[in-house]
């Protein structure tokens, strides 16, 4: 087989599952609304990992740039919602320019990164940090003080054209990125700024071009993120892109273990769905009122669980779930795993 | 600034590289003042001088890791100063940090492999490899160990095997002997003669006067910032500032 073809291969079983699921799942609101909201969380988390795991740089803004992307990728969508391309079906039509949003939404965000991450990214230590941080919170207040973006009330009406194929195929397309940087040179050399800056960049590794070249891929998969989110909540406002959410995204990456992309898909996984366990959980504790409540209060308790789980994995696991290992390095010895290297 | 007092005759070489007049400082700290030095193609050159006088400043300087406000540095003819290390690194300039900046997670193999990182010539990367095993066997003993787990003087002879394997023409070395027992000392600075016999020059920075200036053909001593005294490695060795200064005498 080519290997061209091989490296296909993936591609095209992902999207054959994933239309089978669509077709299967599809129709159910519920079900199709929570695997979104995971979806994207993942693909903040894995994303977020590139630079905060791979690369050893603390970003704690990527709520900034999924917002760059949400609100690019809504806006455009809206402006074009009565627009169709001529000579295609509207559903078809209405799916290229969803993609289209989506690419100018995940571009703004890169664009964002490389503006944001090249001063920043020239300094060693928390300068990333607090630069990130600023932007998110520039960000929000732009957003909230932009007729155009809708001030504070945020943007509605927007086409809920995305589906859960479009989430996954997204998920699965940041999953592949990011297991191909680890894979190649690219990687190699990210870990190695990660490990040792100095001893990197006296190896003659580029160290500010590789870091900003991961912030930039790590922003676009976060305005992708925002995009697909825009495209199936009924309204976006600034009040979903607060520093909170960028923490969030944080702890998700630190839960799973900095480095290890199946950690970041399994933390944001199971951190998506407490607040929904938690509900079920005291839904079905309280027939006496109490359970009632809490169920409903869920949203204000996820903060204080977030925390209390932090602190025990500092406690216990310091490293995170994997570490800086992948769901398979656990597997049993026996089982071959490729070794590379000179000899 | 007067200029630096002069020691012995220096052997004439062709010049590999070439500071001059090298201002570096950080932020409104002054480190260096106008350093001029240079190394010859084969020369084994130390640089000495107390704590804080500007050794690591230098080196950090001639090998791109930090920006000189102004001075002028040549290799082998060509101008490299604002030129960042990893435009360096191929054009046979390596380092091997103070504080031996190792990849402590990675393996022993895996750490030479990186020094190879910008060559592509790969049965060249593997001659080499087994050229810095046959200089420090106890690496080859050790090449799936993580090195982490070195003592700190096989952590030393990792570092400066690293730095050979990119293949350099000089090699810029910040404090091999820092921490060692001196039994490993002597081993490394063994070998550093039979690197520089095979034709790598070394520029070398070291707080033990006494070792350096024995290997060194030529040595220069820095004070807050400058070259203050400057001459043959045997010569210096001999003068009495330095037996007084840097010796204990």
């Amino acid at each position: 087989m080519p290997a061209w073809l091989r490296g296909l291969v993936p591609v095209l079983i992902a999207i054959a599952v994933l239309a089978v699921l669509q077709l299967l799942l599809g129709h159910l609101p519920f079900f199709v609304y929570l695997a979104s909201i995971v979806g994207v969380n993942v693909i903040l988390a894995v994303s977020l990992n590139i630079v905060n795991g791979m690369t050893g740089q603390f970003s704690i803004g990527h709520a900034g740039f999924m917002a760059v992307g949400a609100y690019t990728a809504g806006k455009l969508s809206f402006l074009l919602k009565d627009v169709a391309i001529a000579g295609l079906p509207a559903v078809v039509s209405d799916q290229v320019q969803f993609l289209g949003t989506l690419l100018a939404g995940g571009a703004a965000a890169a664009i964002c990164g490389f503006i944001v991450g090249l001063p920043s990214l020239r300094l060693r230590g928390d300068y990333l940090a607090i630069v990130t941080l600023g932007f998110g919170e520039i960000i929000r207040v732009i957003v909230q003080n932009m007729e155009v973006f809708g001030r504070a009330l945020g943007l509605s009406g927007i086409p809920q054209t995305s589906s859960l194929f479009a989430v996954w195929f997204c998920v699965f397309l940041v999953v592949l990125v990011a297991r191909r940087i680890v894979g190649s040179t690219h990687g190699r050399s990210l870990w190695a700024i990660r490990e040792d800056e100095v001893a990197a960049e006296a190896m003659g590794v580029n160290t500010t071009g590789y870091k900003v070249r991961a912030f930039v891929i790590s922003s676009f998969f976060a305005g992708v993120a925002g995009g697909l989110f825009a495209h199936f909540v009924p309204i976006i406002n600034p009040g979903s892109f607060t520093f909170v959410k960028s923490i969030e995204v944080v702890v998700m990456v630190v839960l799973g273990g900095l480095g290890s992309t199946t950690g970041a898909i399994v933390a944001a996984v199971i951190l998506t769905l407490l607040p929904e366990a938690l509900r079920t959980l005291f839904l079905q504790l309280g027939g006496l009122g109490a359970g009632v409540s809490l169920a409903q209060k869920v949203d204000q308790i996820r903060m204080p669980v977030y925390g209390i789980l932090l602190v025990v994995l500092m406690l216990v696991r310091p490293q995170g779930l994997f570490g800086t290992r992948e769901v398979w390095d656990l597997l049993p010895r026996w089982i071959p795993r490729a070794r590379k290297g000179l000899t | 600034m007067s200029a630096p007092s002069t020691l012995g005759t220096r052997e004439p070489r062709p010049q590999l590289l070439d500071v001059e007049d090298l201002h570096v400082s950080y932020g409104a700290i002054t480190a260096l003042r106008g350093v001029s030095l240079g190394v010859g193609q084969g020369e084994v050159v130390a640089l000495i001088g107390a704590n804080g006088a500007g050794k690591t400043s230098t080196l950090r300087a001639i090998s791109g890791m930090l920006k000189p406000r102004s001075g002028r540095i040549r290799l082998a003819e060509q101008e490299i100063q604002g030129l960042r290390s990893n435009l360096l690194v191929p054009r046979g300039m390596a380092h091997a940090p103070e504080g031996r900046g190792i990849f402590l997670n990675l393996t022993v193999l895996e750490n030479l492999e990186l020094g190879a990182y910008l060559r592509r010539d790969v049965p060249e990367i593997k001659r080499d490899l087994e050229y810095v095993f046959g200089l420090f066997p106890i690496l080859r003993e050790r090449v799936r160990q993580q090195a982490g787990t070195l003592s700190g003087g096989e952590q030393q002879m990792l570092s400066i095997s690293r730095a050979l394997m990119s293949g350099p023409k000089l090699l810029l070395l910040d404090e091999p002997s820092l921490g060692l027992a001196p039994q490993v000392v002597e081993t490394i600075f063994r070998i550093l003669r039979e690197v520089n016999a095979r034709g790598v020059s070394i520029l070398l920075v070291e707080q033990n006067a006494h070792l350096a200036l024995n290997l060194a053909h030529y040595g220069y001593v820095l004070e807050t910032g400058e070259v203050v005294m400057r001459g043959q490695g045997k010569a210096l060795l001999a003068a009495p500032e330095i037996r007084k200064a840097y010796l204990g005498e």
